[in-house]
């Protein structure tokens, strides 16, 4: 089964839940999936955003990384985030689109 | 390493410049692959082929006050050269492709140098060569 990163750039709860749910449905079938929160996506990783879709896809197995960039353009330090999200290089998508696995920007 | 052995990425983007962070987050991955010596393939559509359009020019701000030099206005058309030349001299390539169609429309046929115009069948050969490809939608 493929690997895939998710890329979400929009804050807050998604209108289009399109997203959390594929992704929280290959995490339960077994595939390794990976959430990166960029530019305002970043917002929702603040502890006490309302998300409640990470604590979903976190359930289900996703591993949720926010871009270090977004999260200084914003004032977000580590401290403040929700638990179970981790900070990331941006790099990590090339790195993953090297390692062949399927990235989706949302 | 020889040419054959270079990872080969595609990107298709979208957006025009100045009005999305999309572009912002586009370069960053451009300049990421370009580190890592990549051969990378731009497919700009729509709007993106405005990116590396040469007329781009840099203003200063009466309303701030600031002269041109001050003001340090970043173009974007600067930036697509910065990432030919840093991919190059990480030993990879830049390919960046124009929708032809979309310039034509945007009456954007004056480039920087090192961009090319193409068609959407483009897209098609960048995604059947490259190790992996990624999309960047525009969001409405």
């Amino acid at each position: 089964m493929p690997n895939y990163l998710f890329i979400e750039s929009r804050g807050g709860e998604p209108r289009d839940p399109f997203c959390s749910a594929l992704a929280g449905a290959l995490a339960r079938d077994g595939a390794s999936v990976t959430l990166l929160l960029v530019q305002n996506g970043a917002l929702a990783a603040r502890r006490g955003a309302q998300a409640p879709q990470l604590d979903k896809l976190a359930a289900a197995g996703v591993a949720v990384l926010a871009d270090e960039f977004a999260l200084r353009e914003r004032g977000i330090t580590h401290e403040r985030l929700r638990a179970g999200i981790e900070p990331a290089s941006l790099d990590i998508v090339v790195d993953r689109l090297l390692d062949g696995w399927q990235v989706i920007w949302h | 390493m020889t040419t054959a052995a270079r990872p080969r990425l595609a990107f298709a983007l979208m957006d025009a410049p100045f009005e999305s962070a999309r572009t912002t987050t586009a370069f960053r991955l451009l300049d990421a692959a370009a580190r890592r010596g990549c051969d990378i393939q731009v497919f700009a559509y729509e709007g993106a082929v405005l990116l590396p359009f040469a007329r781009q020019q840099a203003h200063p701000n009466a309303v701030h006050g600031r002269s041109l030099e001050e003001e340090n206005h970043p173009l974007p058309k600067d930036l697509v050269a910065a990432l030919i030349a840093e991919a190059a001299q990480h030993g990879g390539s830049l390919d960046w492709v124009n929708c032809g169609l979309c310039v034509d429309e945007r009456g954007a046929a004056e480039t920087i140098a090192g961009v090319r115009r193409g068609s959407p069948g483009d897209f098609w050969q960048m995604v059947k060569d490259a190790h992996n490809t990624l999309v960047i939608p525009t969001h409405g």
